[in-house]
């Protein structure tokens, strides 16, 4: 019930704080652009073919390049999401400290797991919104424009869920340990070590490189955000999209195992149960 | 130190802690090689109104904020109308308003005080009939669907202050709770204290407004670097006696002795022509009447008498500044 009233309050914020809608007005913008730029690959598509008088093969298959193309915005709707999280969430107690905003809270007979219990859902329901509306007009526009549907687009809303779920909890537990500037500082750092982290494992397999593919599991261990979208994009693309495109930074060849996907979930877990423990014991 | 700390601390030995909405018992809250709070054992009875005070610094704030729930003691033990901190029981009976006082100055003020309603875990229709109540008594009243936002900081001390009454709390901490307010707010803020004494609530007042400590408290104990100076009734703080200082004529040797009959002199200043601005201890005010008929007698010319009281603050800058001399506690 406490935490029912607390993910209200998390929503209504973001609601009144007009975060919500500079979200959704950038996000409908990219919206417009890429259905704009979907009508002039396709269109562009249709011309080569033409010009080429209807030879036996395309050299690059239709379903290839619409993959690519809806590749390109779930990546997109994947990166804003997590940004978006993070800077949601980055203050999401520490801030409410430095503000004072808790204190009258936090003497309310509630307990302190229920504030972040409370303030996680709400954020995770603004991110399934987020992600799903996205998601969806992605998802749409190559239906529409490109007359074409990608596969196992269920999993791969999930797995992207998950993608910015694992920032959330990470977002949540600096939130109990340091400011809301250095907790700023040190997610992006992550973040960017998850990036990168993914883009080296991605050299190494295209190399051969044992150290470089040993070093991105490292960061997928420490923060397994890229491994996710490496298996959601693994899942929503045809094989001969994946085999086509090779390794490439939106993509992989290798996908994570479901090993993987449970090592995850329960990452999330344990961070969260973490950040709990630290905000039970910080003095506010 | 130790005996003098134990001296200094309150101690009601009759007193059962069933009656008592606050018991500490060696409460102690350090931060690294800072101690905020150094040993603090105190009880306040429930239905009193009790005055906290202390210089900046001295931990009142940390002191209720361990209270309350907000920061963990380093040691000791404390109950809440006798329950341990932090029980919820005892926290759906309590009351807060911070120093510090900052809300989510997007809600409005009504829907603030739906929100710590329900925080306090009230029904619908204790909101619905409570919150009107509590503006009111605070005296914003006709504001309710303005944003905190829009509040001045008064307004919004206020506001915080039906907050913290909203659920009809048995014991309430109110934490320097004036700090914004203009004189009629701070009048308000008197009258809702006295109203709440009046229905059996027990006030927990920090404050460094001696005058407003000494217009509303019943017991006050005064704090200086984390360890509790003195305590007690106002009444029994003070010293006993007054001091008198007289502007009189005619001063010789003979009307000195007349003073000193009555009362130690403590300060004489010739003003010249006879002249004398002088200071005496008497035990009474009652003896002032008799001492003038007195001075007359011996051939004296009174100008001016004032007596005064020694105050609160004389008290308290007195213990602060002696406590500061001895050390305490390091």
């Amino acid at each position: 019930m406490m935490p029912l009233l607390i993910a209200r309050l998390t929503l209504q914020e973001a609601v009144r704080r007009k975060l919500v809608w500079v979200v959704l007005l950038l996000s409908a913008v990219f919206i417009v652009l890429y259905i704009y730029g979907f009508r002039v690959v396709v269109d562009d598509v249709e011309a080569f073919n033409a010009q080429r008088g209807g030879a036996p093969r395309e050299i690059i298959p239709r379903e290839v390049q619409m993959s690519v193309m809806v590749m390109l915005g779930l990546w997109t709707v994947n990166f804003l999401a997590g940004v978006m999280t993070i800077f949601a969430a980055v203050g999401a107690i520490s801030s409410e400290i430095e503000a004072g905003t808790l204190h009258v809270i936090a003497t309310k007979p509630l307990s302190r797991w229920e504030i972040i219990a409370g303030k996680y859902f709400g954020f995770l329901a603004m991110i399934v919104i987020y992600i799903g509306l996205m998601f969806a007009s992605v998802i749409a526009t190559a239906r529409l424009v490109g007359d074409y549907t990608p596969p196992n687009m269920l999993t791969g809303l999930a797995l992207m869920v998950l993608v910015s779920t694992i920032l959330l909890s990470l977002t949540m537990l600096g939130s109990t340990i340091f400011s809301t500037m250095a907790n700023g500082v040190v997610i992006f750092m992550l973040y960017g070590l998850a990036l990168t982290g993914g883009l080296v494992e991605q050299i190494g397999t295209s190399l051969d490189n044992d150290t470089m593919i040993r070093l991105g599991v490292a960061s997928s261990i420490l923060v397994p955000s890229d491994a996710m979208w490496k298996l959601a994009s693994y899942k929503v693309q045809p094989a001969i999209a994946v085999s086509f495109t090779g390794p490439n930074p939106f993509g992989t060849i290798v996908p994570p195992s479901d090993l993987a996907v449970r090592y995850a979930i329960f990452y999330c877990i344990a961070i969260v149960l973490a950040s709990v423990f630290v905000f039970q014991r910080r003095d506010i | 130190m130790a005996t003098t700390r134990e001296h200094l601390t309150i101690h009601d030995a009759g007193a059962m802690s069933a009656d008592l909405a606050i018991e500490t018992r060696g409460l102690r809250k350090a931060y690294g090689d800072v101690v905020a709070v150094e040993d603090l054992t105190l009880s306040v009875r429930q239905g009193e109104v009790f005055g906290f005070l202390g210089p900046n610094g001295a931990g009142k704030s940390t002191t209720v904020k361990m209270l309350t729930g907000l920061v963990r003691p380093t040691s000791g033990h404390a109950r809440l109308l006798g329950r341990k901190l932090g029980d919820r029981q005892a926290k759906r009976q309590i009351g807060y308003l911070p120093e510090l006082f900052r809300f989510h100055d997007w809600l409005t003020a009504r829907e603030f005080l739906d929100v710590h309603g329900r925080l306090a875990g009230m029904s619908r229709e204790e909101r619905q009939a409570r919150i009107p109540e509590a503006l009111e008594l605070v005296g914003l009243a006709g504001r309710e669907d303005d944003r905190l936002r829009t509040f001045s900081k008064g307004m919004q001390q206020r506001a915080g202050l039906a907050q913290a009454l909203l659920h009809r709390p048995r014991l309430v901490f109110l934490d320097e709770p004036t700090s914004a307010l203009d004189p009629i707010g701070r009048r308000i803020v008197r009258d809702v204290i006295r109203q709440l004494r009046a229905s059996g609530v027990t006030v927990f007042l920090n404050s460094h407004l001696l005058s407003e400590v000494e217009m509303v408290c019943d017991r006050v104990a005064i704090l200086n670097r984390g360890v509790v100076v003195a305590a007690g009734r106002l009444d029994e703080l003070r010293p006993q006696g007054v001091s008198v200082s007289l502007r009189l004529g005619g001063w010789n040797d003979a009307v000195a002795a007349v003073v000193q009959e009555f009362g130690a002199l403590d300060a004489h200043e010739d003003l010249g022509a006879g002249v004398a601005l002088i200071s005496v201890q008497l035990p009474a005010e009652e003896v002032v009447a008799g001492l003038v008929d007195r001075l007359v007698a011996a051939g004296a010319a009174i100008y001016e008498v004032t007596p005064r009281r020694e105050t609160l603050e004389e008290l308290f800058v007195s213990l602060v500044d002696q406590t500061d001399g001895m050390d305490v506690g390091r």
